[in-house]
C-alpha cells in the first residue's frame, strides 16, 4: 500500500518520486469533487489550518482556503497587517502561540528562504505545508504545474520543458525543477545574465541557455515567470520594454516550440513584459487549468500531511 | 496470512446467488426503470457490474453502474485509514431521484456502508437506496440491513472473509479464513 509518510510539505525537494505521484494522483481524484454541485466531504471535520501569510497573496491563499473548506476543516486565515509580527514578535514566538490553540495544519508563506524548516521543528504536533519560502521552494505551485503537464501529455517523462525569466528569485523555478527532475523531464532555463544563478545545472537534469530562442526550441511546455517587481526592483533589467524584446513571449517566438507545445504561468501576469496579451489568451495557454489544479493539488496536500508520521 | 481457509462459496455458487438477487431487485423494484447500481469500490463495482449484465438480460434494458470510493467518508482517520490512496468516484447518472441499489462484497460493520450512504448523498438526493450485499457475516456497529443477501455466513470476529476475483474482474470464490 503506497502511503505517504511525512507530516510537512516543505520542499518537493525532499520528496521521492513515488511521493509526488501518489500526491499528484490524488489530486486527480480530488478534481471529482470540485465538479459537484455539493463541492464538500467531510473527510478534514474537526481540523483546524491555520492559512499564515507573511507575504502578499491572493491566488495561493485563495486556493489553499477552498481546498480546506472543501475537505471540510476549519480555516483561519493571519496576515502580517493584523498580526503580531508588526508589533515585534518573532516567528519563533508566532509559533508558539500558535501551537497552544492547537491546530493541525500551518499553511504559511515567508521571505525568508528555509522559515518552514525552522517552524516545523517547533511545532512537532502540528503538519507544515510551505506556501512559498522567499526564493527556496513552492512545492504547491510545483505539483499542480506537473498534474496540467499531465493532464496534457499523460506523461512528464521525456518532456522538454523551458522556464523563461527570472530563475534566480523564483521558488516557482525551484520546485519545478526538483519535481520535474525526479519525474524524468528536462528543463531548459534561459533570462538575462543577471536572472540565472551560476551552477543551475546542479538543482537537476537542467540545462542553461543563453538565448530565449534555444531554451524553447522543440519544447512541450513553455513556462513563462512573472518579474518580480516587488524582489529585484529595477536593478537587474534596463527597462521592462527590453526584457520584453528579449524574453517576452510573443506569438512569433512561440512557433519556435513544438506546434502543440502548452504555455504556462504561475500568475499574475504582467502582460506585455513577460508573456504577450495574443499569447495568455491564445489557446495554447493553460493558465487558467493551472489556477483549476491548484484547489486539487491542495486538497491532496492538506489530506496526505495529516496522516503522515513525524519524521 | 492464515492457519485455514474453506471456500464457503464457489464459482457457480456466486452465479446462482447474484442471479436469484437480480430476481430479488426486479421483483422489489418492478423492473429497472428508474433503477441504477453503485458499486463500492473494488469488490462491490465488480459485483454490480455483474448484477448489471443479468438484469439487462432479464429486462432487456440498460442498467446503469456508477462507483463510489468511501475513503473521504471513512469515521476512522485517526487510525491507519486516512493517507491511504483515494480511489476514484463516478456516477454517470445522476443520482437525485434514482432508486439506487448499492453493492458492497462484504456486509460486516456496516461502516463502509454508512460512508457509501454519505457520499451517495453528497451527489443528490436519490428516491431510495437499497442494500445488496453477496456475504452478510454479521457483527454490525451500525443499524444497517441488506435488502438482498447472497448468503449469510455466521463469523467470529477473528475470522477474515474474501471475495476473490480473476483478472476478468469475475468472481472466482469466496474464502473464509479463521
Amino acid at each position: 500500500m503506497k502511503s505517504f509518510a511525512h507530516k510537512d510539505i516543505i520542499a518537493l525537494r525532499d520528496l521521492s518520486k513515488e511521493e509526488i505521484e501518489l500526491l499528484i494522483s490524488t489530486a486527480e481524484t480530488m478534481r471529482e469533487i470540485n465538479n459537484r454541485p455539493i463541492k464538500k466531504v467531510p473527510t478534514l471535520r474537526g481540523r483546524t489550518v491555520i492559512n499564515l501569510f507573511y507575504e502578499a497573496s491572493t491566488r495561493t491563499r485563495t486556493s489553499f482556503e477552498i481546498a480546506a473548506k472543501r475537505l471540510s476543516a476549519d480555516l483561519v486565515n493571519i496576515s502580517p497587517s493584523t498580526s503580531s509580527s508588526t508589533k515585534g514578535e518573532t516567528l519563533s514566538d508566532t509559533a508558539l502561540n500558535l501551537l497552544a490553540m492547537k491546530p493541525d495544519i500551518i499553511v504559511m508563506r515567508h521571505s525568508a528562504s528555509g522559515a518552514h524548516y525552522f517552524l516545523s521543528k517547533r511545532l512537532p504536533t502540528c503538519s507544515v505545508i510551505n506556501a512559498g519560502d522567499g526564493t527556496h521552494e513552492h512545492p504547491s505551485q510545483g505539483l499542480l504545474d506537473m498534474l496540467t503537464m499531465k493532464d496534457r501529455f499523460g506523461r512528464l517523462d521525456g518532456l522538454k520543458v523551458a522556464i523563461v525569466g527570472d530563475i534566480t528569485h523564483s521558488r516557482v523555478a525551484r520546485s519545478n525543477i526538483q519535481g520535474l527532475t525526479k519525474m524524468g523531464s528536462h528543463i531548459f532555463v534561459a533570462g538575462p545574465p543577471t536572472m540565472v544563478p551560476p551552477g543551475v545545472e546542479k538543482l537537476g537534469n537542467v540545462t542553461a541557455c543563453s538565448t530565449m530562442k534555444e531554451a524553447i526550441e522543440d519544447a512541450d511546455v513553455v513556462m513563462m515567470l512573472r518579474i518580480q517587481q516587488e524582489r529585484q526592483g529595477k536593478t537587474l533589467m534596463p527597462s521592462t520594454g527590453e526584457y520584453a524584446k528579449y524574453f517576452g513571449l510573443n506569438p512569433v517566438n512561440l512557433k519556435l516550440a513544438k506546434p502543440d507545445a502548452m504555455v504556462m504561468h504561475p500568475g499574475p501576469i504582467n502582460r506585455g513584459v513577460e508573456m504577450s496579451s495574443f499569447v495568455v489568451d491564445g489557446n495554447q495557454a493553460h493558465i487558467l487549468k493551472q489556477v483549476e489544479n491548484g484547489v486539487a493539488v491542495r486538497m491532496a496536500m492538506l489530506y496526505h500531511v495529516i496522516g503522515g508520521e513525524p519524521e | 496470512m492464515s492457519e485455514e481457509s474453506t471456500v464457503i462459496l464457489d464459482g457457480t455458487g456466486i452465479e446462482r446467488a447474484l442471479t436469484r438477487i437480480a430476481h430479488e431487485i426486479l421483483e422489489k423494484n418492478k423492473g429497472v426503470e428508474n433503477l441504477s447500481l453503485v458499486g463500492i469500490r473494488t469488490g462491490g463495482v465488480y459485483l454490480a457490474k455483474e448484477l448489471a449484465k443479468r438484469l439487462e438480460g432479464i429486462e432487456g434494458a440498460t442498467v446503469q453502474v456508477g462507483e463510489v470510493d468511501i475513503t473521504l467518508y471513512r469515521d476512522d482517520y485517526k487510525g491507519q485509514s486516512l493517507n491511504m490512496p483515494v480511489g476514484k468516484t463516478d456516477f454517470p447518472f445522476t443520482v437525485e431521484g434514482k432508486k439506487v441499489v448499492l453493492f458492497d462484497d462484504v456486509l460486516y460493520t456496516g461502516r463502509t456502508i454508512r460512508a457509501a450512504m454519505d457520499a451517495i448523498m453528497d451527489h443528490g438526493r436519490p428516491a431510495c437506496i437499497q442494500l445488496a450485499v453477496l456475504i452478510d457475516r454479521g457483527h454490525r456497529e451500525l443499524p444497517i440491513r441488506a435488502d438482498f443477501v447472497g448468503r449469510n455466513v455466521p463469523t467470529s470476529i477473528k475470522e477474515s472473509i474474501a471475495v476473490r476475483f480473476d483478472d476478468q474482474q469475475k468472481p472466482i470464490e469466496v474464502v473464509l479464513e479463521k
